[in-house]
């Protein structure tokens, strides 16, 4: 008697619903386990993370939705970044540094906000001149990132893995120096950061810290969900991941196709950055690599690289991120516990996979 | 030049170095028997910090060097399971298994301390120099290289041993044939799911190891983000080094000097601010991978392992 690995056809309904369900399941369950050995009680602890990241009935009775705000305040960056490394991932483009495209993004905003009245003396002092200028300059430096390890791949076949992990570090140390030396504000009193921007750099606000970034990243995602489904280039995309040796037969320009998609998942990466300086910091200063990009790729692997998926998921794992503050700042938990159940869940996807693709028949 | 300079350039560099040789030479023996590992930094920073919790509260670097590589081996046997028995994409795998041990580690650094106390700022038992008689009175050379910590000298052993075991003997080729073709080597009666667990966790163990000489050796304690991206310059080192142990060490001597550099032009009073010396690694790091990569396909020889990153299905599938 042996057990026989089986390519499924096509995976039944109830298996698609289960397998992502279930991998949740058991990495919440690893967290718990993880929660009791430090000597909290999980159901308290994961009760305590869902009131931090949607509120309590209580709060939303008197008109207080401070949790769900910052929930999708946090979904926005990861909204951006996960359609970023999401494009990418689909011609088997391993984007690894959308955190360095996003700091990169947030750094020429701020430049845009912080010099652009001195350098074109006369440009009006209006949201409608400074916000776009500030968006295409996020856009073009994380482009820019992106498209020197998408060069090196097309046309040296440089494992774009490794260049575009240590450009993270470049970027985050560059952006580190401006902050707290280059561009530090002579006026505040010594802090590190750079000087506010003026009013016409601020990204409008909604209810509490939500702007309208998050249009911003629904619009972005409508965009994508366009390309990737309903265009050729999106075809083609998909083509060069799914079989490279075949899109090429089918006279699909590679490297063409490698640089214009990390185009893509830069610029989007580097639009992240804008909106967090120009909806949040108000000025180029600590927290724009938190990890949004990292985050963003077990966001878009969950997400199946859909576009709409990422919407959800990010939106998930931003209630996640949230809760683990609140827990860090209620029960004295580390925060890090909502990093290492995201990590959980993409193990349990990964593994979870197996039983969508393959039947494990017994036969004597 | 005077020995005096080399002599401290070789010893920053060893002391920097002597962790990238271990995540290199774990990782090569990984990628040899067809198995992409990327937790390498993921697995290295958990190595780190269980290392340095076990040596701090058993008062021994033996321990924490002993729960360090136990620690590595259980993470990537994880990683093997997924990839070799459950035929996940070993990329995506890979990167979960650093994602998981970065946030692991940050959390585990904020518990493990006396009562559930953190572990940041602690001081625990460290390494200590041991000179070796005779070889380390030889001049400034002499002490800079076998005036170290055991750590040091175990690489010194580990290194050679590797080498003749990947290229000399019969478990060698057997580890080889594993990551060119593991069809042939299935037909030829080789256990290929077994060799390739085994050196998936025999890497594993060694980037653990690289984790606790770091937080045991060359910046003793725990500190977030330890590791700073050492894991994958292991993991570019891997690739600089042709999959071969003895190169591996010329590269990690050449990130190791590549500190000594950094150090010297800020004991100098360099006006080059501290931040932008710190990006040197990291675009050496660029660089050095552009030329390898540039000189192997001009050579045509290709220096990766065939089936590396490729699942092995044993079974027919419908």
């Amino acid at each position: 008697m042996r057990i026989v690995i089986e390519n499924r056809i096509d995976a039944p309904r109830v298996i698609v619903v289960l397998v992502p369900i279930a991998s949740v399941a058991m990495a919440l369950v690893f967290g718990g386990i993880l929660m009791s050995i430090v000597g909290a009680d999980p159901i308290e602890t994961y009760a305590a993370m869902a009131e931090g990241a949607f509120g309590s009935p209580e709060q939303w009775k008197v008109g207080q939705y401070y949790s769900i705000t910052e929930t999708l305040v946090k979904a926005i960056p990861l909204m951006l970044t996960g359609l970023a490394v999401g494009v990418a991932f689909r011609m088997l483009f391993w984007n690894i540094g959308a955190e360095g495209q996003l700091v990169l993004g947030g750094v020429s905003a701020s430049a845009v906000a912080l010099w652009m009245g001195d350098l074109i003396p006369g440009i009006p002092d209006s949201a409608w001149v400074y916000l776009p200028m500030m968006a295409i300059a996020g856009i073009i430096a994380g482009g820019i990132w992106a498209v020197v390890p998408a060069l090196l791949k097309a046309y040296l076949k440089v494992n774009e893995i490794i260049t575009t992990l240590m450009l993270n570090y470049v970027a985050i140390l560059w952006y580190q120096y401006l902050f707290n030396v280059a561009w530090k504000d002579p006026a505040g009193y010594g802090f590190p950061g750079s000087a506010k921007f003026g009013e016409c750099c601020k990204i409008a606000r909604i209810s509490g810290r939500l702007h309208w970034g998050l249009a911003v990243a629904f619009i972005s995602a409508l965009i994508m969900w366009i390309i990737l489904d309903k265009t050729k280039w999106g075809y083609q995309i998909r083509l060069i991941g799914e079989n490279v040796s075949a899109a090429r037969y089918a006279g699909i320009n590679i490297g063409k196709n490698i640089v214009g998609v990390m185009l893509l998942s830069g610029g989007l990466a580097g639009l992240a950055g804008m909106v967090e300086v120009a909806g949040i910091s108000h000025s180029l200063q600590e927290g724009l690599n938190v990890g949004y990009g990292f985050t963003a790729i077990i966001i878009s692997w969950l997400a199946r690289l859909n576009p709409w998926g990422i919407v959800l998921v990010a939106n998930m794992f931003a209630a996640i991120l949230v809760g683990g503050d609140q827990i860090q700042m209620t029960m004295g938990l580390p925060g890090s516990v909502a990093h290492v159940l995201q990590g959980a869940m993409l193990f349990c996807v990964l593994g979870g996979e197996f039983f969508q693709r393959y039947r494990l028949t017994v036969k004597r | 030049m005077d020995f005096a300079l080399i002599a401290s350039i070789v010893s920053i560099a060893l002391a920097a170095g002597t962790s990238l040789v271990y995540a290199t030479v774990g990782e090569i023996l990984t990628e040899r028997a067809g198995i992409l590992n990327l937790g390498v930094e993921g697995i290295m920073i958990m190595g780190a910090v269980t290392g340095f919790a076990a040596a701090f509260h058993t008062e021994s670097v033996f321990w924490g060097v002993i729960v360090a590589m136990l620690v590595g081996a259980m993470m990537a046997s994880i990683h093997a399971f997924v990839t070799i028995t459950l035929l996940a994409d070993q990329v995506v795998s890979g990167l979960a298994m650093t994602l998981l041990g970065t946030g692991l580690a940050s959390f585990l650094g904020q518990r493990l301390g006396t009562d559930g106390a953190p572990l940041v700022g602690q001081i625990g038992p460290r390494f200590e120099r041991m000179a070796v008689p005779v070889l380390s009175e030889l001049g400034s050379i002499g002490d800079s290289v076998f005036n170290r910590d055991i750590l040091t000298y175990l690489m010194y052993i580990l290194v050679p041993i590797v080498w003749v075991f990947i290229y000399k003997l019969r478990a060698g080729l057997v580890l080889r044939s594993v990551g060119e073709n593991p069809q042939a080597s299935d037909a030829m009666g080789v256990d290929v799911f077994r060799v390739r667990y085994a050196y998936t966790i025999v890497g594993g163990m060694l980037v653990g190891l690289g984790g606790a000489h770091l937080s045991l050796s060359y910046t003793p304690g725990w500190t977030e983000n330890i590791t700073g991206g050492r894991g994958w310059i292991a993991v570019a080192l891997v690739i600089f080094a042709t999959w071969d142990p003895i190169r591996s060490v010329a590269g990690a001597l050449l990130f190791g000097g590549v500190n000594a550099i950094q150090f010297r032009l800020q004991a100098a009073g360099t006006t080059i601010p501290a931040s932008l010396l710190n990006m040197l690694p990291y675009i050496l790091t660029i660089v050095v991978l552009v030329i390898v990569t540039w000189f192997e396909s001009l050579s045509k020889r290709v220096g990766a392992p065939a089936a590396l990153g490729i699942p092995y299905v044993r079974e027919e599938r419908v």
